[in-house]
């Protein structure tokens, strides 16, 4: 009796436990399912631009690159997005057909307002950044870090964190943070990516220790 | 198959696993990180293109030389204009934090009536030109009665082109009555007049004296044009210049002094007139100037020799008769010695024996008009207008007294006695000013006792002020007209006090008006012209910018592009040619009036046997104290010893603590003829026995939660003491009593 009761157990341990793994697998690919592909779709809120932009076709027109419209003032900073004053500089009236020009034009040009831009490049307040530093400096490409939106016909989506309120781009588009491109991601880390490599050949306070407050505020 | 507890778990095992393998955990950590550093709350600045615009800071008369940074269009910073004559570089806290004044919630933000009783603050917004027939219904009024003298004006200067238009509608509406506040400047000036028989005022070449003997002026507290004072105390040090301040507090000034020589308070003046008798006994004084250049030398000496003897000095003002004979000997010693009063920031006017005695005492040392002493400088004459166009009303006007019966034959030197305003008003049965204007002033706040000022304003039937600021005066008045604030306008400044070059700072605008004010020069440009007649007529000018540019004329293209003009050939006058037109004389004891001939000391109100103690004020850089009040950074700097919470704190020495039983901290009732109130003891070596020291600048009831109702307005303790030669202000202190409470 006792040798028949404990094959029997023995069964149904056996079962039990096989049991048990498909439990144990399920919630990890539910979770992994989750945390890969439903939570970023949650993270974050998809919004348009204001105007639709096309960065090759201005890139096209103009002599200096990407400094004619993202220029360096006279003081060395960087004036990041233009402001309508420079647009109107070639857009006081609409140049063609666009219906994004001759929304542009009618939308804000008219009515002297600026575009409220979404910056995918955005950084909180609380880090300082030199971009004079970095493009006449070291003599950074731009397109290291931001890319090659140079070349974009058309403004992409933007995708707000929902919770921070800044660009996926920060971040990067790959949830989990593995990047190809220089430009794939903003994150301190990847600052301290590059700043770690030229630690040898030029100065770098910010990997020095006791560093933190040359870019924390 | 069944689900039972442990499957359950190693489903959570499960998740939990695959959730530890995705981004989520560490991602939403991140996220909230960031998140916690960015609150919607934290002021985050919008970028832009950073820019300098450059003016004059006139919350002062000091005249400094500003660098507003701007943002774009926004105003961020004010910084010291370097290079520039007054104060290159440099800047006082008042200045630093004046940007808090441009946002500052006490602001008016457009023309306001009074809706409910006086003093309730209960106003409507209204427009500007409803605003302006409010006010000329109630100016046409008096002149329907032919009572156009009971307007008066009281202003915070009686320079420049904006105080000049408000005088100047005074005169066409016909009123003789147009005050300002009085400050040592108006005593320097008659000093001049008197002692030099020709009207100018005074510079002082800071820069190039060797010794200067302060009687109680905080040079370092405000005095004068205060970040130029610093420069000065600066090169003093390099230079290793001599300062010598004599005071009865160990005044920030007094603290950095070479010496500081402790003294009764009200008694500078005597000391002056000793150290005037030893150099003179001692045969130190300069025989040039004294013999060639002055008329009554000897009778002046037989005073000094027979009247101001150390012993008898030494006597009344407590100083050792050998400190007083050794300082005579080091002024006397110095190769370009100086010597200057007019207490703390120099706001009363002062005793003008004690300006005469502390003059005479660089007239010995021929200090006048030579490197390194004080020069006489001509008056500013750059406000050359046209007569005022006059009608039968405004004629008869003019013909009446001025209610302070200043230039009376009581008084014929005084320009303005806006401190005899109140005893007078109060004094009447009905007001002898029915309507009154107030501009770039705040008397209930700075006249003294002002619990009989407000009582003088409740008998005025029409108040209307200009203040930007709902400051004291704002608050009792009926119409408000509120002007731009400083980095919002144009504003001519005039030689600044004890500045030693003739020159004219222009400010401009540095932003657009954030509000919907005026500057007062339009707006008293429009109720001229409004009332129509002779007293348009009087104002030929479009506007404010219109008139400031005709008025100066040939220099105003410099002042739009420098913001600065000075008179760089101005050279002090030889000593044979420096006194008066007719006579070529210095006058030790004036004819006309002799400050001299009368009693010795101003008297502090009060019986001592009531009021044991006696009561002073102290000014600091820390509390401005006049119509412009501290915003709220600068009240944070004063420290605890000062104002702790909502409570005052007097100096008292321990000796004197002791014998009141009173110790650190405590409170205690402080009470003086004016009035009682509730204070805070702060035990201090540096003041005089028998003497309570109290900051200005607290005690304010108007403004915003920043400033009101913490501390004690001094103003409230004190009463204005008549000087007997000028009329004005003298009064150095009270005596006072002060019991635990």
């Amino acid at each position: 009796m006792s040798k028949i009761k404990n094959n029997k157990t023995d069964e149904n341990k056996e079962g039990a436990s096989g049991f048990i793994i498909l439990f144990f697998v399920a919630g990890l690919v539910l979770s992994l399912v989750v945390g890969w592909i439903v939570f970023p779709e949650l993270l974050y809120s998809q919004k348009e631009q204001p105007v639709n932009f096309n960065h090759a076709l201005h890139l096209e027109e103009v002599d200096d690159g990407c400094e004619s419209c993202h220029f360096f003032r006279e003081d060395g900073s960087f004036s990041g997005v233009p402001k309508l004053a420079q647009c109107v500089d070639c857009h006081e009236e609409a140049q063609g057909e666009n219906p994004d020009e001759i929304i542009f034009v009618e939308e804000y040009v008219a009515k002297d307002k600026d575009v409220p831009w979404l910056i995918y490049s955005k950084q909180p307040d609380c880090v300082f950044f030199s971009h004079a530093a970095h493009v006449k400096g070291a003599e950074m490409e731009c397109s290291t870090c931001h890319g090659h939106i140079g070349e974009s016909e058309s403004s992409k989506i933007y995708e707000e964190n929902r919770i921070t309120g800044y660009s996926r781009d920060i971040w990067g588009k790959n949830i989990g943070g593995f990047k190809k491109n220089t430009w794939d991601r903003m994150k301190m880390d990847d600052c301290a990516e590059c700043h770690k490599k030229i630690t040898d050949k030029a100065t770098s306070v910010q990997t020095k220790k006791d560093a933190c407050f040359v870019c924390h505020k | 198959m069944k689900i039972d507890r442990r499957s359950f778990l190693s489903l959570v095992a499960g998740g939990a696993a695959g959730t530890a393998l995705s981004p989520l955990p560490w991602k939403l950590i991140d996220d909230s990180s960031i998140w916690t550093q960015n609150w919607p709350w934290t002021p985050v600045p919008t970028d832009g293109e950073s820019n300098y615009v450059d003016s004059v800071c006139t919350l002062c008369p000091g005249g400094c030389g500003i660098s507003v940074r701007k943002i774009d269009n926004r105003v961020v910073k004010i910084e010291g204009k370097k290079d520039h004559p007054v104060n290159n570089g440099g800047i006082c806290i008042l200045g630093l934090a004046g940007l808090q004044l441009l946002y500052s919630p006490s602001r008016i933000k457009s023309p306001l009536k009074r809706t409910g009783k006086r003093g309730e603050g209960k106003w409507k917004e209204i427009s500007w030109n409803q605003a302006v027939s409010e006010i000329t219904e109630k100016l046409s009024q008096l002149r329907e009665k032919n009572i156009p003298e009971t307007l008066a004006c009281i202003s915070g200067s009686a320079q420049g082109v904006e105080s000049n238009l408000f005088k100047r509608f005074l005169e066409a509406f016909g009123s003789q009555n147009f005050m300002s506040v009085p400050s040592i400047q108006n005593s320097y000036d008659m000093t001049i007049e008197l002692m030099h028989g020709a009207k100018g005022s005074v510079g002082f070449d800071f820069e190039n004296t060797d010794f200067l003997l302060s009687f109680g002026s905080g040079i370092l507290d405000g005095w004068g044009s205060p970040a130029h004072m610093f420069k000065a105390n600066s090169g003093w040090k390099t230079n290793k210049s001599k300062m010598v301040q004599v005071e009865s507090r160990l005044s920030k000034t007094a603290a950095k002094a070479d010496k500081w020589i402790p003294i009764n308070p009200g008694t500078e003046g005597i000391l002056a007139l000793g150290l005037g008798h030893v150099i003179i006994k001692k045969s130190l004084h300069n025989k040039d100037f004294v013999n060639n250049f002055s008329s009554d030398f000897n009778q002046f000496k037989k005073d000094v020799i027979d009247r101001y003897t150390p012993d008898k000095v030494a006597d009344i003002t407590g100083v050792d008769k050998s400190v007083i004979i050794n300082l005579a000997k080091e002024f006397a010693g110095a190769s370009k010695p100086l010597a200057i009063c007019g207490r703390g920031q120099g706001d009363i006017p002062g005793s003008l024996k004690e300006f005469g005695a502390v003059h005479a005492l660089n007239a010995l040392m021929g200090s006048i008009n030579s490197k390194g002493g004080m020069f006489i400088m001509p008056e500013q004459n750059y406000i050359q207008w046209d007569e005022v166009k006059a009608d039968a009303i405004s004629s008869a006007g003019m013909k009446k007294d001025r209610v302070d019966e200043a230039g009376s034959v009581k008084f014929p030197h005084s320009k303005s006695l806006l401190n005899r305003l109140s005893g007078i008003i109060n004094s009447s049965k009905e007001s002898p000013v029915q309507a009154l204007f107030v501009t770039g002033a705040n008397p209930l706040y700075t006249m003294s006792d002002t619990g009989q000022a407000r009582k003088s304003f409740d008998k005025i039937p029409f108040i209307a002020s200009f203040s930007s600021f709902m400051d004291e005066t704002a608050h009792q008045a009926d119409l408000i007209l509120p002007n731009h604030i400083f980095l919002e306008r144009y504003e001519d400044v005039p030689t600044p006090p004890g500045f030693a070059v003739p020159s004219i700072f222009l400010a401009k605008p540095v932003i657009e008006p954030v509000f919907n004010t005026k500057h007062s020069g339009d707006a008293i440009i429009k109720i001229a012209k409004t009332l129509g007649g002779s007293i348009g007529e009087s104002f030929p000018w479009t506007c404010y910018e219109n008139c400031l540019k005709k008025t100066l004329g040939d220099k105003w293209g410099t002042l739009l592009n420098q913001g600065v003009w000075m008179d760089k050939n101005f050279k002090p006058s030889t000593w044979a040619n420096a006194f008066g037109e007719s006579s070529t004389q210095f006058y030790f004891v004036p004819k006309s009036a002799d400050p001299f001939s009368g009693p010795d000391l101003i008297n502090a109100e009060g019986d001592q046997k009531s009021y044991p103690q006696i009561l002073i004020s102290y000014d600091s850089m820390r509390l401005a104290n006049g119509f412009i009040a501290d915003p709220p950074f600068v009240i944070k700097t004063v420290s605890d010893t000062v104002l702790k919470g909502k409570d005052i704190f007097v100096e008292l020495n321990p000796d004197t603590a002791r014998e009141l039983g009173l110790h650190e901290g405590d409170y205690a009732n402080l009470s003086t003829l004016k009035a009682k109130v509730k204070v805070r003891v702060h035990i201090f070596n540096g003041i005089k026995p028998g003497v309570i020291a109290m900051p200005t600048g607290l005690g304010h009831t108007a403004y915003d939660k920043y400033l009101a109702e913490k501390g004690i307005n001094y103003n409230k303790l004190i009463g204005s003491v008549e000087d007997p030669v000028s009329g004005l202000d003298a009064a150095w202190g009270i005596r006072a009593k002060l019991a635990k409470a």
